[in-house]
């Protein structure tokens, strides 16, 4: 047996030490445990709380505590992997700075706006956020107030905090930070197939032929999914990857194809392709001539900034961005015949040769190929145009809703499909892909929820950005955050953030388990109970919705948002919040509180709880006295029974690792819009893009446009931000994990070499990095994972220390009002 | 400026609970409003403020092998790994962490779980979806957390209570 030199003074520093002492390595020493019972451990299965994948997690738990986390072998997403960070999931509950008790800013024992953070009890926190709220929706109405929320949520946790804001307050101003990732993959979807998330799931990446990454760095942002592109393209030396970044990132690391491309000219990239799919005679055309309508849509849309930016005043139709007229397959072919690869690769700088390679793997009939996309395409001044001609590729060629062949827009965060999504947490939404705005919607939505007729508000509220522009501009006076990081997260902190949250005439609210900026800069906090340490369901990328139960109680007085929401709801009566027309004519809702109406209604506390199960705590539940999210669960559940968005009962995802819905007759689906495997798809259609009243998806012509702000003389550097896969986006809880601090413990500036050399730079110069709008002080990495071409540096966003979003633009797409934080000017400066 | 939620005050206080805080608080209520400071991630900087960033961090490159917090968490990884190659033609760590390879150089061999496919039966070699180690194993560098974790080792939650 060889030792190493360390591993032998090690065994002979024991031994020295215990001869020391004078004993002999006592029994208790010994690492051989004889009971059975001190040696148990209880083993209950949660998703990960990270990213969109939802990998299945096995949570150890002892006395109490969580002691070890690691992917689960029953899972099917992952069969036993996890990254890094789930892996570390067990010390996420464990920084020693939690939150146990709401703070609120003070001076001479009485809120002031510029207090100090005192501690006080949970009645005292309600008191004045019950007086605050009440005092704004008498001046103001319901635009006054606001809350922003999470694709972090629990399905439980959305849908009580959009029943509460817009049955009970009756305001839409409230939107999910997953406006901020997800809301342009949503507008896409619902402008091409009339209803949102993907057709096909994980079981694609085991069948496809070819993998096309459109602005996704997998393998640090969707690790788990990566292993299996991973497992596919190793195991299976035919099966092609192609990358197509504006930066090189690990993800290059398996490419076969790879390409950097110019930001923004991915829309000339996919039009390109769409030509070649023509030019090459490669449409399937029996299936655009039964499944498909052609659409042109306007032009000239704006860039979702203030309405008096220049940009938005020369802009012809920010107005009407989502407008669009019919037009036939000649009419579409004709106006992507500019598109050639020479003009592709004059606009994107990728090699016309690479782009002929790309094209190929989607017109060649028998190539199975999945495109996949993220925030590159999503967070975009044209994201919803870039998913839908992303959608045109796959639709010309009918690779679409079969094994191995699709369209794959995968999600950031681990609920943001489960609960901003489906359960409707968006200013414009309701659950189940319905909108404020229709009236047949609203009447449906006050029918499940038991409300008056005609009481629900038909106008869309506030979404993420706007909601900073009205704290700015005074227009929303009382603001809630829950399950986000908005201060750091958000763009433009400067300019269009901090000014609203530090506005006299505002007042903040921010439920966090820690600390953050945004806790830092809000004037009430709310301590708040994470992850296992209360009941909740996530629904992932792939439709699939999990279940979990309270494994731990949560520390001090954290209380979980659902409790928080649910409490709240206490504080006010009908007679408050609710027009004295509508009282008049409902004289049964007088005289009742919120919670009366909203969850104590018949529906939600119909459960008992003793269906809860033995085994496991439920703060919530105990406190309300009903099985509080199973109720909530069945009620939420009617929206989408029957109409595409089928759920099983609750109980059944406390036994299964996920379903994926529409689950129909207790079956789930794997591959939506197609027959056999659909439920939905009448036999004998082939497929039916059922979203759309005449059953067919829509391929969309839409041009090149540039992009909001480009380097120029003095900000002559594009600036994109990003993730790590070390950290989960802005860092409060991995970076208290010391493993994952210590890993990756400060934002970097990536530059390529030969710009450092040309600004005099050397690896880990300190730099800052300046915007017109702000600036941050950083060192400039030049090696390392992230290489991007000259011209453009990339920051990750989850430094605390580095608030990156300082200096980007708060830009947004006009149609899914989502921000670009993928593109803006800067200059580096040494410092 | 006064900086009152500085890490050391956090870690002092933890144990005080809600009468050490409220007294600590109630001795600075004249501070000014902006510069009321508890996101302790930023280490006392103001949110407007910016300061000189910490020099690259380097990466501790001991060779010695740190104990895991349970035995499932993956080994981090005890030396640079800034220029090995690890893509779809090479994995140079395997050069040495292979179970052929590792006793020439006293590696650790890859873990058996690594052996493992998607359906859980054990493979010849490594499965391809375990090819890029570093989705799992990371460096660590020299730098100290801002804050610290109060994770319980099991090993301690089973020893009787203390005295």
């Amino acid at each position: 047996m060889k030792l190493t030199r360390r591993d032998v003074i090690k065994a002979q520093a024991a031994t020295v030490a215990a001869s020391v002492a004078g004993i002999s390595l006592p029994a208790s020493a010994s690492n051989l445990i004889t009971s059975s019972a001190a040696n148990e451990l209880t083993w209950s299965k949660a998703p990960c709380r990270f990213c969109g994948t939802g990998c299945g997690i096995s949570v150890a738990t002892k006395n109490g505590k969580v002691v070890a986390t690691h992917g689960d072998v029953k899972a099917e997403v992952n069969k036993g992997l996890s990254c890094v960070k789930g892996y570390f999931l067990s010390k996420i509950l464990y920084g020693k700075d939690r939150l146990t008790q709401p703070l609120l800013r003070k001076r001479d024992g009485v809120y002031h706006k510029e207090g100090e953070f005192t501690p006080v009890s949970w009645d005292e926190a309600f008191d004045i956020m019950a007086d605050k709220w009440k005092a704004t929706l008498k001046a103001k109405g319901p635009t006054g107030i606001g809350m922003f929320g999470s694709g972090q949520w629990t399905v439980h946790e959305g849908y009580a905090a959009v029943k509460l804001m817009k049955a009970g307050f009756l305001s839409n101003n409230i939107d999910p930070n997953a406006r901020h990732c997800m809301a342009s993959a949503v507008g896409g979807f619902m402008r091409t197939f009339g209803i949102d998330e993907p057709m096909g799931c994980y079981d694609d990446f085991e069948s496809s032929d070819a993998f096309v990454l459109w602005g996704s760095n997998m393998a640090e942002m969707h690790p788990i999914l990566w292993t299996r592109i991973a497992d596919r393209r190793l195991s299976h030396p035919h099966v092609k990857v192609a990358v197509l970044s504006t930066y090189k990132h690990r993800s290059f690391d398996l490419a076969d194809i790879p390409a950097i491309f110019t930001p923004q000219t991915d829309l000339v990239l996919l039009n390109a392709i769409a030509n070649y799919i023509i030019e090459s005679g490669n449409v399937n055309q029996s299936f655009i001539e039964k499944h498909v309508n052609f659409r042109e849509g306007v032009t000239d849309i704006g860039y979702g900034l203030r309405p008096t930016h220049e940009l938005e005043k020369k802009a012809k139709n920010a107005n009407k961005a989502g407008a669009s007229k019919a037009i036939d397959f000649a009419a579409f072919a004709e106006f992507v015949k500019p598109y050639t690869f020479e003009y592709a690769e004059k606009m994107s700088g990728v090699p016309a040769a690479n782009i002929e390679k790309i094209a190929k793997l989607y017109a060649d009939p028998s190539t199975k190929v999945m495109s996949l996309w993220t925030m590159g395409a999503n967070q975009h001044t044209r994201g919803v145009w870039t998913n839908n001609l992303l959608y045109n590729i796959h639709l010309l060629t009918g690779k679409i809703s079969e094994p191995g062949n699709g369209p794959f827009s995968l999600t950031g965060q681990p609920s943001a499909c489960g609960t901003a999504r489906e359960v409707g947490t968006f200013s414009h939404r309701l659950p189940a892909d319905m909108v404020v705005a229709n009236p047949e919607h609203r009447a449906y939505s006050e029918k499940v929820w038991k409300l008056p007729k005609g009481i629900l508000n038909p106008k869309p509220g506030a979404h993420a950005v706007k909601q900073s522009r009205d704290l700015k501009d005074g227009k929303i006076n009382v603001y809630w955050l829950q399950v986000n990081n908005n201060m750091q997260a958000g763009p433009n902190i400067n300019e269009e953030m901090l000014p609203g949250y530090r506005n006299p005439d505002n007042f903040i609210v921010c439920s966090d388990p820690y600390p953050t900026v945004t806790a830092e800069a809000s004037d009430l906090i709310l301590p708040t109970a994470m992850w296992v340490e209360k009941e909740g369901v996530y629904g992932n990328a792939e439709r699939r919705t999990q279940a979990w139960y309270q494994l731990v109680n949560a520390p001090g007085e954290a209380r979980s948002d659902l409790w928080q929401l649910v409490e709240f709801s206490k504080r006010f009566t009908t007679e408050e919040v609710w027009p004295a027309e509508v009282l008049a004519k409902n004289p049964a809702y007088k005289g009742k509180t919120l919670f009366d109406v909203l969850f104590k209604n018949g529906q939600v506390d119909k459960f008992p709880l003793s269906h809860i199960s033995q085994d496991y705590e439920n703060q919530e539940s105990n406190d309300f006295g009903f099985y509080l999210q199973k109720g909530l669960f069945e009620e939420y559940a009617a929206f989408g029974r029957g109409h595409g968005h089928d759920l099983a009962d609750y109980d059944r995802y406390h036994k299964e690792r996920g379903l994926r819905w529409p689950v129909v007759n207790g079956k789930e689906t794997q591959w939506r819009f197609k027959e056999g495997s659909d439920p939905y798809v009448k036999a004998g259609t082939g497929y039916q893009f059922y979203g759309k009243p005449d059953n067919r998806a829509v391929i969309f012509a839409l041009p090149y446009e540039p992009p909001a702000e480009s380097p120029d003389a003095e900000f002559d550097m594009w600036l994109s931000t990003g993730r790590v896969l070390e950290h989960w986006h802005t860092g409060s809880m991995t970076q208290r994990v010391p493993e994952l601090y210590k890993s990756f413990p400060d934002a970097l500036c990536y530059m390529h070499p030969k710009d450092a050399k040309q600004r005099g730079l050397r690896r880990g110069d300190e730099v800052r990095v300046i915007s017109r709008r702000g600036e941050i002080k950083t060192r400039v990495e030049t090696r390392g994972r992230n290489k991007p071409p000259v011209g453009l540096v990339f920051v990750p966003f989850f430094d605390a220390t580095q608030l990156i979003n300082k200096v980007c633009l708060d830009a947004t797409d006009p149609i899914s009002k989502q921000t670009d934080f993928k593109k803006c000017a800067v200059k580096i400066v040494k410092a | 400026m006064f900086k009152i939620f500085t890490q050391k005050w956090l870690t002092g206080c933890f144990g005080l609970g809600l009468l050490g805080l409220s007294l600590f608080v109630s001795g600075v209520s004249n501070a000014q409003a902006q510069d009321v400071q508890i996101a302790t991630m930023r280490d006392n900087i103001l949110l407007t403020e910016e300061v000189a960033p910490p020099a690259i961090a380097k990466v501790e490159n001991k060779d010695l092998k740190r104990m895991r917090d349970y035995p499932q968490q993956p080994p981090t990884v005890p030396h640079i790994i800034s220029k090995y190659q690890i893509d779809k033609n090479v994995n140079q760590c395997m050069d040495c962490h292979a179970r052929d390879k590792a006793s020439d150089v006293q590696a650790t061999p890859v873990g058996v779980s690594h052996y493992l496919n998607r359906e859980d039966e054990y493979q010849a070699g490594m499965s391809p979806r375990r090819y890029f180690c570093t989705q799992c194993h990371v460096t660590q560098t020299e730098s100290k957390p801002l804050i610290d974790n109060v994770f319980v080792d099991v090993n301690d939650l089973m020893k009787p209570a203390a005295k």
